[in-house]
């Protein structure tokens, strides 16, 4: 098909961001730049983070220390054999707002999904230190393509709803909400 | 009378529900490439052109366009003439589930309050419309919620008339932002009733993306519309430029003399949706 022929610019222009983030990483991403983020990322959806909030309240230990990571918000088809997982893209991000404060108290680092976000999560990357991202919903194939490992972290019986870690490389996304409080979205309209 | 079978009409949906989630239509795939050749964003032009080279990989490897492979909508003409050898609900549900396990899609159907996942992609939301003639006509229309969650419904007075549609449409449209995938498709359902507004949003996604309504008047609101939501400036992916909307399509039905029903319902860049005839 002629839809090949096309190079799409975007990928040579991000800057590449390895995850986790070292130590000033962040700060240097600002709201709009492109990146293409190589290493270890975990996932999560709407079910995930329920489940992840019961254990905060009930004081038990999570499955996994998010504290410096970043969770990709993303409910993957299956694997087809052969392949290190299916279609893979952003999921709607406000859905995950009532319970991503106490996450970011744990000291997470990014998110990373599609949409705006709620005024107090806003509010909370400001207190906590941490920024969100947007990946390109709907290229759930393309982006498969840069996931080059996927592991099943916990919470198996959600089926498409459990915790994931990612290994990927040259994942684009873009800074959407930075450190220093600017929002990519609110210089396009509503966002 | 002519006969079909459960078992074909079950094969033939499995078919569909792996081709629709893998596969887009030429009408989605050239109203992308139009949209990319007029934006004068950079980025937006090439995000644009990352969702084409996307929808090439999904159709040469059969992966899916989009990982939300969605709640099945199922639109079946029963031709008058068609006899049914069996349960033709539990054929199309059958299909599904057989499509989505087979084609390695995504189970994405749960009990709204317990919120436990059903595994199977069943239930499908089916509807089923009797129509002259022996043939048996599927549409499948599998539809992320980053999209349908967007999508909203008014029963306005009638004295909000035309000036009334336009401020409620582009008004869910704009508050929508980037949450539903933009460029988006709008459907637009306006009379009947409550249900009818709504089914009528749904069904006008299925027109061939662009093609304006035979109604003149309908035609115009269209455009109206299409240009009010693309200058919001909310763009593709909400990273700015001029492609918010792809097409608005509205449809009509006589409604109350006291009422104006009007429903928008919104469809993603991965405008799915595939059609066989048995």
């Amino acid at each position: 098909m002629s839809y090949l022929k096309l190079a799409p610019a975007f990928m040579e222009s991000m800057r590449p961001v390895d995850v986790p983030f070292a130590d000033g990483v962040a700060a240097e991403l600002a709201a709009g730049d492109l990146v293409a983020l190589s290493g270890v990322i975990y996932t999560g959806r709407d079910q995930t983070h329920r489940r992840l909030c019961e254990l905060i309240d009930q004081g038990r230990d999570l499955p996994v220390d998010l504290a410096g990571q970043l969770l990709y918000y993303v409910g993957p088809t299956p694997a087809p054999p052969g392949r290190v997982i299916g279609a893979a893209g952003p999921t709607t991000s406000y859905r995950m707002d009532a319970y991503t404060p106490a996450l970011l108290e744990l000291g997470l680092a990014a998110t990373m999904g599609k949409g705006p976000r709620s005024e107090p999560v806003r509010e909370a990357m400001l207190a906590n230190g941490a920024i969100y991202l947007a990946s390109i919903g709907g290229a759930g194939a393309f982006l498969s393509r840069c996931i080059k490992k996927a592991e099943l972290v916990a919470f198996a019986d959600a089926g498409p709803e459990a915790l994931f870690r990612f290994e990927v490389e040259n994942f684009p996304a873009v800074v959407i909400n930075d450190l220093a409080g600017n929002d990519f979205y609110r210089r396009h309209g509503r966002g | 009378m002519r006969a079909i079978t459960h078992d074909e009409i079950r094969d033939r949906v499995a078919e569909l529900a792996v081709d629709a989630a893998c596969d887009l239509e030429p009408d989605i795939l050239d109203a992308l490439v139009a949209a990319r050749d007029r934006e004068e964003s950079g980025l937006a032009r090439d995000v644009l052109d990352l969702l084409l080279v996307n929808a090439d990989m999904a159709s040469r490897e059969r992966l899916p366009v989009c990982q939300d492979t969605g709640v099945c909508t199922v639109f079946v003409e029963m031709g008058m003439e068609v006899r049914i050898e069996g349960d033709i609900r539990a054929a199309v549900e059958a299909g599904v589930e057989k499509g989505y396990r087979e084609g390695f899609l995504r189970m994405s159907v749960c009990d709204p309050l317990t919120r436990k996942n059903t595994m199977t992609n069943t239930p499908p939301v089916v509807h089923f419309e009797p129509v002259p003639g022996d043939r048996l006509k599927i549409t499948m229309l599998p539809k992320g919620c980053g999209s349908e969650n967007m999508s909203a419904l008014s029963m306005l007075p009638p004295s909000s008339g035309l000036d009334g549609i336009e401020r409620f449409v582009v008004d869910t449209v704009v508050r929508a932002g980037s949450n539903p995938c933009p460029p988006v498709i709008v459907g637009v359902g306006i009379g009947g009733d409550f249900e009818m507004a709504a089914l009528l949003a749904k069904k006008s996604l299925l027109r061939p993306v662009g093609e304006p309504s035979a109604r003149q008047d309908l035609a115009e609101l269209e455009a109206r519309l299409l240009t009010a939501v693309n200058a919001a400036g909310c763009g593709v992916e909400g990273f700015g430029g001029s492609n918010t909307c792809l097409a608005v399509h509205a449809s009509l039905y006589p409604s109350h003399i006291a009422s104006l029903p009007v429903a928008v319902n919104i469809q993603c860049h991965a405008h799915r949706h595939k059609e066989v005839v048995i």
